[in-house]
């Protein structure tokens, strides 16, 4: 497809503007050079590194504890004291959003990370056998693939909440299971991506060459293979964290997911229901800090796509 | 096309046989035990416990149990709900209708978006309109569904009271009245799940068109002097379509996902908001049922899928 217009004019520049061969940058210059076109993700960078910042570091300078019950103070908008308001028991809502926010975006992070490994394990797995164990693994997967998640997703969790809690404690034991369930609802997507792949790279001549060194299996995987077939890997691995952190709130507004004493944002919102009319301050800012920190991680996701993998859009 | 059809009934039928073993394997690995309390109850001798338990099949091999459980599921034998004292596949008919007619119209809504815009961003590719309509989309696509809800009842319904936001079937009115009332509580729900939905298919729908705008045949098309319209209705969009069915059947899952949240803010008496309620009661046989038909829907939208591309690609059929 010659004449194919690419999906992003970003992406067509960037693959023209490396016009210079005497100096090649290396692939991460070049890479982030490519990024950086495009403007929308770089800020997004800006707005999720400050974010991470603000709920890494923020209860360190904002130490008004998050259970502090307060009920000359229920339900007031912004001000000195609170500046992000209180709750209907007069609880500070800033410092209970950076406490949640520590929660929302690390099981964001960590159920990513068990996704892209399954994923990409049984992507491996069944992109380097052929056969028998290949169609098996993909059998699987498009099964996965066909499972309604939210409602597995609730059956799961109402039927394992409360043995876990038991054995590991209430804030542990959810996060966990949160984690191991999400991570196992979205592992399919990274899977295929990386059969895809190892179909396509295992027969190129870098990987022969390799083969007719004498390179063992595990060595043409790890040291050729694997590296090679990242990019997508990278893009639907950012695209993950927003999907995961996106269930989590969904499960904390449904009221299944951490019990009510830990504030996630989620959580958050979900208390903050019930005074919409009265307050909506407070579900506006549970509400849009979920929703800026998934699109900035969509659109970093985007920008990586442009970067990373100029042609594939979807 | 018939035989196509066939194959593809006969191909559903593991898939529904493999989300079942999933959900049996869900249900038996779970601690707990139906007859847990038995056990602990001094009134209950053990023998009775134990005679209870043959009864029932609890101590069989658990691929016997699976069996049994799949021959009563198929039979539509789904159980006793605990808390409404009624049989399950009842109450879940009764509330079916409603959640279909939910996320029936919003895809309609979505399509109706996400088609015009898509088409009309890849036809014009960079220009001004493709970059707002890629951003709305990005946007739309990152909204959680339960806060654009709480959003839309902030707005329309405590600001300026234009919509009601609870959902209700016993609309005591009739004939125009009652379609303009139904009108009236359906819009916020159907348009937060619609909308969402459209804003993530308009990126596919564009992204196809342009896979599909600059191939010969299209040219071929143009060259004969064919009027734009025709080319892109009847030799683009058809072409690209098949990639969007695609991606269109592989989220349904999410749709479901988002239908729950959505019955559940605007409490619209379905399946999804069933679901909740009986997790929050520990209703265990009516969870069972629902997180079944939910799987029962999505391979039924699958299969809607496999017979879309049948009619858009025909040489898929007789392959």
């Amino acid at each position: 497809m010659a004449g194919s217009i690419l999906a992003s004019r970003i992406a067509s520049s960037g693959v023209g503007g490396a016009g210079r061969r005497a100096r090649q940058p290396s692939l991460a210059l070049e890479t982030w050079r490519r990024f950086r076109r495009h403007r929308l993700a770089v800020a997004s960078i800006g707005i999720l590194a400050l974010m991470m910042l603000a709920v890494a570091f923020g209860p360190f300078f904002w130490r008004v504890p998050i259970n502090d019950i307060d009920f000359s103070a229920q339900l007031t908008t912004p001000s000195w004291a609170h500046p992000l308001g209180t709750d209907d028991l007069g609880q500070d809502l800033l410092a209970r959003m950076l406490y949640g926010g520590r929660i929302s975006l690390s099981v964001g992070l960590t159920a990513m990370l068990v996704a892209v490994i399954v994923g990409t394990l049984v992507g491996a797995i069944a992109g380097m056998s052929r056969g028998g164990i290949d169609m098996a693994l993909m059998w699987l997967t498009d099964l996965f693939l066909a499972l309604p998640q939210l409602p597995v997703l609730l059956l799961v969790i109402y039927l394992f909440r409360d043995t876990l809690k038991q054995m590991v404690g209430s804030e542990l034991g959810v996060f966990i299971l949160i984690v191991a369930v999400i991570g196992a609802f979205r592992w399919m997507p990274v899977a295929r991506l990386v059969r895809a792949q190892f179909l396509s790279l295992r027969e190129k001549e870098f990987v022969e060459a390799a083969r007719a060194l004498g390179a063992t299996k595990w060595r043409q995987v790890v040291r050729h293979i694997l590296p090679n077939s990242l990019g997508p890997v990278i893009v639907a691995g950012t695209i993950d964290v927003a999907v995961a952190i996106l269930l989590e709130s969904t499960l904390s507004f449904l009221g299944l997911g951490f019990p009510p004493d830990i504030p996630t944002w989620g959580r958050i919102l979900f208390d903050a229901k019930d005074y919409l009319d009265i307050a909506p301050h407070w579900a506006l800012i549970a509400g849009g800090a979920i929703f800026l920190a998934v699109l900035s991680i969509n659109f970093i996701g985007d920008g990586l796509r442009d970067a990373l993998d100029p042609r594939k859009v979807m | 096309m018939s035989r196509y059809l066939l194959r593809r009934l006969l191909i559903a039928i593991p898939s529904l046989l493999g989300i079942s073993i999933v959900l049996f394997t869900v249900l038996a690995l779970a601690p707990g035990d139906p007859f847990g309390e038995l056990a602990t109850n001094p009134n209950v001798p053990a023998e009775v416990g134990a005679a209870l338990r043959a009864k029932f099949g609890l101590d069989d091999p658990i691929a016997l149990r699976y069996l049994r459980w799949l021959i009563a599921m198929l039979r539509g034998d789904w159980g006793f709900s605990f808390t409404s004292r009624i049989d399950v596949d009842v109450l879940i008919l009764q509330r079916l209708p409603t959640t279909l007619f939910v996320i029936g119209s919003s895809q309609v809504l979505a399509l109706l978006v996400a088609l015009p815009v898509g088409v009309y961003a890849a036809t014009r590719p960079y220009s001004i309109f493709d970059q707002i309509a890629n951003t709305l989309a990005f946007i739309g696509f990152s909204l959680p569904t339960f806060f654009t809800g709480l959003l839309l009842i902030l707005v329309f319904s405590i600001n300026l009271g234009w919509l009601p936001f609870v959902f209700r079937t016993d609309i005591a009115a009739t004939g125009w009245h009652w379609y303009w009332e139904q009108f009236r509580q359906s819009v916020m729900p159907v348009a937060v799940l619609g909308l969402a939905q459209g804003a993530s298919w308009t990126r596919f729908v564009r992204s196809a068109v342009l896979d599909v705008i600059r191939l010969d045949h299209v040219t071929t098309a143009r060259s004969k002097g064919l009027a734009e319209r025709v080319v892109i209705v009847k030799h683009v969009v058809r072409n690209a379509l098949i990639p969007v069915v695609t991606l269109v059947a592989l989220s349904m899952p999410a749709v479901f996902g988002g239908a729950i949240v959505t019955e559940q803010i605007f409490r619209v008496p379905g399946i999804g908001s069933l679901l909740i309620s009986s997790i929050l009661a520990n209703d265990t046989p009516v969870i069972m049922a629902v997180t079944f038909v939910f799987a029962g829907l999505v391979i039924l939208f699958n299969l809607i899928a496999d017979i879309l591309y049948g009619w858009l690609d025909p040489r898929i059929a007789y392959r």
